[in-house]
């Protein structure tokens, strides 16, 4: 019997058994759809990462504050402002930190800007002009900060869209004066959205002031030295690490500080991504842990329908070795039912992972990504599950004496 | 020369302590072209019998010669190919497929030996019609009456062209009209040159074959040809 013959033979049976047949891909069904979907949130959720990591800017280090250990108590990571506009100065010299290809320090602080009688309180930047490039922002109307603007301390400001949205409705901001603590600001322009929001910090939420205005005239106290973050691109991604050398040394000879007692933190998007990714990482195992159960539930329920269908089909077993089939044809026509079953329900189970994938999203707020290696994995997983879980079986119809299944009845 | 040749061949069954002779040695010949019928009342050792002559079972001692070839000692597969080769069986309860149409079911032996699909086909369309039932090729077995069903399973035991047709109580489950159908093709393959055993426990069943075997209690107790037999009477 040719392998034509016996594919016909096992999909014959599984029709004539509608019911039965149906009920057993249901479990695999169900088991590679929840393997597709998990894989798919992990990868989406990954996806989402990265994508707001790497739309703070690129290249990008960041030196926060923190650390600072004082009479001998070690404050944690950002307890204390001990950078100033000096170090960010200090960190632009091409001879200290030959590989840093621009420096914008920040300091940032909550303030309620008022348009008439709306106001909306948001966090509020004061930076430098290389702000933009840095974090990768670009202007959707009017002009970002310049030097003069920053030479001059002048009363502008940029505003995130959401932050023009809400003030400004749809009117265009640009040309219009905010008040901010009673300093009366001109809006120069508007910041592009990033796309993304990273749930807690709105990239989108925000208003920017050139360093000085802010340190001058809107915030008195720590705000005229200290900086909350000095943001830094490196020339190249290659010279990444070389410029993440250069800036600690520059700060640790600055700050009179050793590694041991370092009150500086700097920070690179890898490190932000290996930090996010492991998090992910731990979900989807979970999950796919989860997943990977009821697929062997799904398998255990194959090689039970395929044992009460040796069961139930003991005469025609008989009757075929009567006839002139081998064991091996015997058991290769049982295999070929079960893997017929797995791919099935896998190919089905595919089909509802990536139907699930595209509804998913509209109901959890969470992308899905669909991955091609994990859903042809899922379908070869299926038919080996059916293969696996039909061996058993298979081979105990094999078995049978002709004879004694002929009797059967 | 010899079909079936069995010399001194005993089946013994154990179920617990008791062993139990099914067959005792039994010795038996049946020529090539002999229409054979197997007598004995249930429980006689008649379907052992069977079972061996079908290579479904082996003899516990004993030799058996089908064909010529010992198949006392072979192996599963071998015993397989025997099987599809040299004999072609006709069961009391038809055993047809019944997801298959009559066409696929006599096909079925066919392609257990690797015969190609056209030439299956044509056999098999030419053993149906040998049987009178070249107009019911596509119907499934629920759809035909119990003698075409068993003319079915006699064409399915015809298409090998094997050496030996073996029926075990082909009649049982028919009426009379349908058992005169049934026994009126098992004497054309006969008149054709075919070996045929017939197994009953109807002595007029057994009247169609031209040699009767009586069989009780394992044994072998009584051979008649079918012309003495009308004679004595």
């Amino acid at each position: 019997m040719n392998w034509l013959d016996t594919v016909k033979t096992g999909l014959d049976a599984i029709r004539s058994h509608r019911l039965r047949s149906g009920l057993t891909m249901l479990g695999i069904l169900i088991g590679i759809a929840a393997v597709i979907l998990t894989v798919g949130l992990g990868e989406g959720a990954q996806a989402q990462v990265r994508d707001q990591i790497n739309s703070l800017g690129t290249n990008l280090l960041i030196v926060s504050p923190g650390s600072a250990t004082t009479g001998g108590i070690r404050g944690g990571f950002g307890s204390a402002s001990t950078l100033t506009k000096a170090d960010a100065d200090a960190l632009a010299s091409k001879v200290a930190a030959p590989d840093v290809a621009q420096v914008a320090p920040a300091t940032t602080s909550s303030g309620a800007l008022t348009v008439g009688s709306t106001n909306w309180t948001t966090s509020v930047v004061g930076t430098t002009p290389a702000w933009a490039s840095v974090r990768a922002r670009k202007i959707d109307g009017g002009r970002f900060l310049t030097a003069e603007d920053e030479n001059s301390a002048a009363a502008v400001v940029v505003l995130g869209p959401t932050t023009a949205q809400q003030l400004f409705g749809g009117r265009s901001p640009v040309g219009e004066t905010v008040t901010l603590n009673n300093v009366p600001l001109q809006v120069v322009g508007v910041l592009q959205s990033t796309g993304s929001s990273s749930g807690t910090a709105n990239n989108d939420d925000t208003a920017v002031v050139p360093y000085t205005t802010a340190a001058q005239r809107l915030f008195g106290g720590n705000a005229r030295t200290s900086v909350n973050a000095i943001y830094l691109s490196a020339t190249s991604s290659d010279t990444l690490s070389a410029a993440y050398q250069e800036v600690q040394n520059e700060l640790l000879n600055l700050h009179h500080v050793t590694a041991n007692t370092v009150d500086f933190t700097i920070t690179t998007q890898e490190s932000l991504l290996t930090t996010a990714n492991s998090v992910n990482k731990t979900l989807t195992v979970l999950l796919g842990g989860i997943a990977g159960i009821s697929l062997l539930v799904g398998g255990i329920g194959v090689m039970n329908i395929m044992l009460v269908s040796v069961t139930e089909r003991v005469r025609e077993i008989g009757l075929r070795k009567a006839l002139g089939a081998r064991p091996r044809v015997i058991r290769r026509q049982f295999l070929v039912e079960a893997s017929v079953l797995g791919l099935a329900g896998g190919v089905l189970g595919a089909l509802l992972g990536m139907i699930g994938s595209g509804v998913l999203p509209n109901f959890i707020n969470s992308p899905v990504t669909l991955s091609p290696t994990a859903t042809a994995g899922a379908i070869a997983i299926a038919i080996a599950i059916g293969l696996a879980f039909g061996v058993y079986p298979a081979s105990r119809a094999a078995r049978l004496a002709p004879i004694d299944a002929l009797r059967t009845e | 020369m010899h079909v079936i040749g069995l010399a001194g061949v005993s089946k013994v069954y154990r179920s617990g302590v008791l062993e139990v002779a099914a067959v005792r040695d039994v010795d038996l010949s049946v020529h090539d072209g002999e229409f054979v019928a197997i007598a004995g009342p249930s429980g006689s050792g008649k379907s052992t019998l069977m079972h061996i002559i079908g290579c479904l079972d082996v003899p516990t001692s004993g030799r058996y010669l089908l064909a010529g070839e010992d198949v006392s000692r072979m192996s599963e597969d071998e015993l397989a190919a025997i099987r599809n080769r040299r004999i072609g069986f006709v069961f009391q309860q038809f055993n047809l497929l019944p997801s298959l149409t009559a066409l696929g079911n006599v096909e079925l032996p066919l392609s257990y030996s690797g015969v190609p699909r056209h030439e299956r086909r044509d056999r098999a369309l030419d053993a149906l019609g040998r049987v009178g039932l070249a107009d019911r090729l596509q119907h499934r077995p629920g759809e035909l009456s119990g003698g075409q069903q068993q003319r079915v399973a006699v064409a399915r035991a015809l298409v090998t062209e094997p050496a030996l047709i073996l029926a075990d109580e082909p009649t049982g489950n028919l009426d009379s009209a349908s058992t005169r159908d049934v026994l009126g093709l098992l004497q054309d393959l006969h008149g054709a040159g075919r070996t045929v055993v017939l197994i009953t426990h109807e002595a007029d069943v057994a009247d169609a074959a031209s040699r009767v075997v009586h069989m009780l209690d394992g044994r072998v107790v009584d051979e008649t040809n079918a012309l003495a037999m009308s004679t004595r009477l």
